[in-house]
């Protein structure tokens, strides 16, 4: 994975050293509230309902053992023993003091990490596959491309007070496993005809209060012209996106009120004033980042089938978690495992201080040292072999992270919600939890397949419930918890926003609500092989209306 | 009915402002406005302490008096007066247990 170098490590000392001083002076009363709330969310410090909030980015989800090993001790040492992890592929620490913070970057930093950009109107975080560099079906690891992109993007003075925020997300993958057409820009990293590498691009895709899918402006981009295009698509954004409106201001709104074409003459015009110019990347450029991710030495280990058969034989949990948390690996003798942080019952994305030294050590001992988060809020190690999952199984059954649910319906992401959050109108965690007790019978969710739920308790959408196959949003109606139910949204190479399928339904009503969808599907469907998803796209909303609404839908 | 809440500067903690001019962490201690003059005072309290730098977000809630307790009459209030509903061992909630079986 990347390392910095020594600009990097000073950058980012002097960024704790300045920001140290800030809190100083905010202590003090030297900076009133006003002036120090932009520079905090600089530094990825929110205030939340019960206390400050401190993202914290883990670029394009890819984490070191150490760098586990300092978010488990960060944990323990200034929040309350746990941490949770987003679906921007971040970590999120729900009680910090103020007055820890400095301290908390000063620790970040010795590993080589921060909170930089994980707020306010910049480019953010940069997301990619999380199977990244492991993954078979892969054409290229994107993360080199992130990692280009990231350096760029930090703190690049053109781009650091934009109309509004900016997210990137890279795949390398046909099957879009980073969501890359809800982004401001989606990158698909592919080759052409002749074999060179370059990437479809997208732009103007988002969730929150409009969501848009993306437009595809460039069919393929040379990876060479990667800066030059994206720099592009900013200005054009930077010059025209609207900062009138802050419900407007995306790229998406720009896009859509632009026109596509327009946009994206544009694009190519800007473009072709700097093409060939300092962006442009050189092989050398390309190849100096790539270095830093070459793929692990991978031994051959060709016992991992005949002992995986064997254990799975004896131990029906191993065989579940083998049907459903493994993803094929370009090496015969190896997979990516997901280690599911969805616990039948428990919160999406939280893991404990020990939880995280526990797959710290795993990823040390049996995974090469890698370990990523997805945006399904759970955790992958990318590269163990087959031969060992036993062994990694077993330990994670010890630390409660062996949950065999990977890609079903207790599988759901859910934003932190109401519990936590300022923006919120609803609660999120609890819907999840409860769905995930009502389905947790691994036979039943099994049965059902794979099913995608996702919710947000409100419409910033950081639950992304539009792209949900069932999706929730809570809202505040006459003071009370509403959950709407958005159906058939996908954010995969065939992304579609769900539709919302008729009046909402209470708290105590929602889990009642999903589980007549999911029996309708199983009604309906042609055999287990068609999933939730193609069931409702063959059948329309139709019969799931009928059966949440009977009567009253006939009447509408 | 009215009270005056808002977070503490240095470490986020949900306060409200009680009837001596301090800030006091848990609701009972809230003083309440039930009149107009009262939110007014409150309010005037709450931008002065805002001024002082010991507290931020500040704002007026709406409450009611259910069997003698404060009640906040938003869900958001009510789960800032006892802590995330989802790790009840954590925030005000986790602390009244302690003390109730210390």
């Amino acid at each position: 994975m990347y390392r910095y170098d020594e600009f990097d490590h000073d950058f980012v000392k002097a960024r704790v050293a300045q920001f140290r001083d800030q809190v100083e002076r905010r202590l003090s009363g030297e900076l009133t509230e006003d002036q120090f709330k932009p520079l905090r969310l600089m530094n990825g410090v929110y205030l939340q309902l019960h206390a400050y909030m401190l993202r914290i980015a883990i670029p394009y989800g890819t984490l070191s053992p150490r760098q586990m090993r300092m978010l488990a001790h960060i944990a323990r040492t200034y929040d309350k023993g746990y941490g949770h992890f987003t679906t921007r592929q971040n970590i999120q620490f729900n009680w910090p003091a103020l007055s820890d913070i400095p301290q908390i970057l000063e620790d970040l930093a010795s590993v080589e990490m921060h909170a930089i950009q994980t707020s306010g109107n910049c480019i953010r975080n940069v997301t990619a596959d999380h199977f990244a560099g492991a993954a078979a079906d892969e054409v290229a690891d994107p993360r080199p491309y992130a990692e280009i992109l990231r350096q760029w993007s930090s703190v690049h003075p053109e781009f650091s007070y934009l109309p509004r925020k900016f997210k990137i997300a890279v795949t390398g993958a046909e099957r879009d496993r980073a969501a890359v057409q809800v982004h401001d820009i989606g990158l698909h990293l592919k080759k052409n005809e002749k074999g060179e590498l370059g990437f479809s691009v997208y732009v103007g895709g988002g969730l929150g209060r409009t969501p848009m899918v993306g437009k595809k402006i460039r069919e393929f981009l040379p990876e060479e012209d990667l800066l030059s295009y994206t720099t592009a698509i900013l200005r054009v954004y930077n010059l025209h996106g609207r900062r009138d409106n802050k419900y407007k201001a995306r790229i998406k709104i720009l896009v859509h009120e632009t026109g596509t074409e327009e946009l994206k003459a544009q694009v190519e015009k800007e473009f072709e004033a700097l093409r060939n110019g300092e962006l442009q990347l050189s092989d050398a450029d390309i190849a100096a980042i790539q270095a830093y991710f070459a793929p692990p030495a991978l031994p051959a280990r060709p016992e991992g089938d005949a002992a995986l058969a064997k254990a799975a034989a004896r131990d029906a949990g191993f065989a579940d978690w083998l049907r459903r948390n493994l993803h094929t690996h370009r090496n015969a003798d190896y997979a990516a495992l997901t280690i599911s942080l969805k616990g039948i019952g428990e919160i999406p994305g939280d893991a404990s201080a020990d939880q995280m030294d526990a797959v710290a050590e795993l990823a040390e001992r049996y995974g090469n040292d890698e370990i990523r988060v997805t945006h399904e809020q759970n955790l992958v190690l990318p590269h163990v072999a087959r031969a060992d999952l036993k062994a990694v199984f077993d330990r994670l059954v010890e630390i409660g992270l062996a949950t065999a649910n990977a890609g079903l319906v207790t599988d759901i992401i859910a934003c932190p919600g109401l519990d936590f959050c300022a923006l919120a109108n609803a609660r999120s965690i609890p819907v999840a939890q409860q769905i995930s007790t009502r389905f947790g019978d691994q036979k039943r969710q099994e049965e059902i397949g794979d099913l995608k739920i996702k919710i947000s308790g409100c419409i910033n959408a950081c639950g992304h419930h539009h792209v949900g196959h069932i999706g929730i949003l809570g809202v505040e109606k006459k003071g009370a918890e509403l959950y709407q139910i958005t159906l058939g949204g996908s954010g995969d190479e065939n992304t579609s926003i769900g539709e919302i399928i008729g009046r909402g339904f209470g708290p105590d009503e929602i889990v009642d609500a999903v589980e007549t969808l999911v029996e309708t599907y199983i009604d309906h469907r042609q055999g287990r092989e068609e999933t939730f998803l193609d069931a409702y796209r063959r059948l329309g909303p139709a019969p799931f209306k009928e059966a949440l609404y009977g009567r009253e839908a006939k009447a509408a | 009915m009215k009270l005056l809440t808002a977070n503490r500067l240095i470490d986020g903690e949900v306060v409200w402002l009680a009837a001596d001019g301090s800030w006091v962490e848990t609701i009972e201690g809230a003083e309440i406005a039930h009149d107009k003059d009262a939110e007014t005072r409150l309010s005037a309290a709450g931008l002065l302490a805002l001024a002082n730098n010991e507290v931020v977000d500040v704002n007026l809630i709406d409450v009611e008096i259910v069997d003698g307790e404060i009640r906040p009459i938003r869900l958001r209030e009510r789960i800032r007066a006892l802590g995330p509903t989802t790790h009840i061992n954590l925030g005000k909630q986790a602390r009244k247990q302690t003390a109730a079986f210390g």
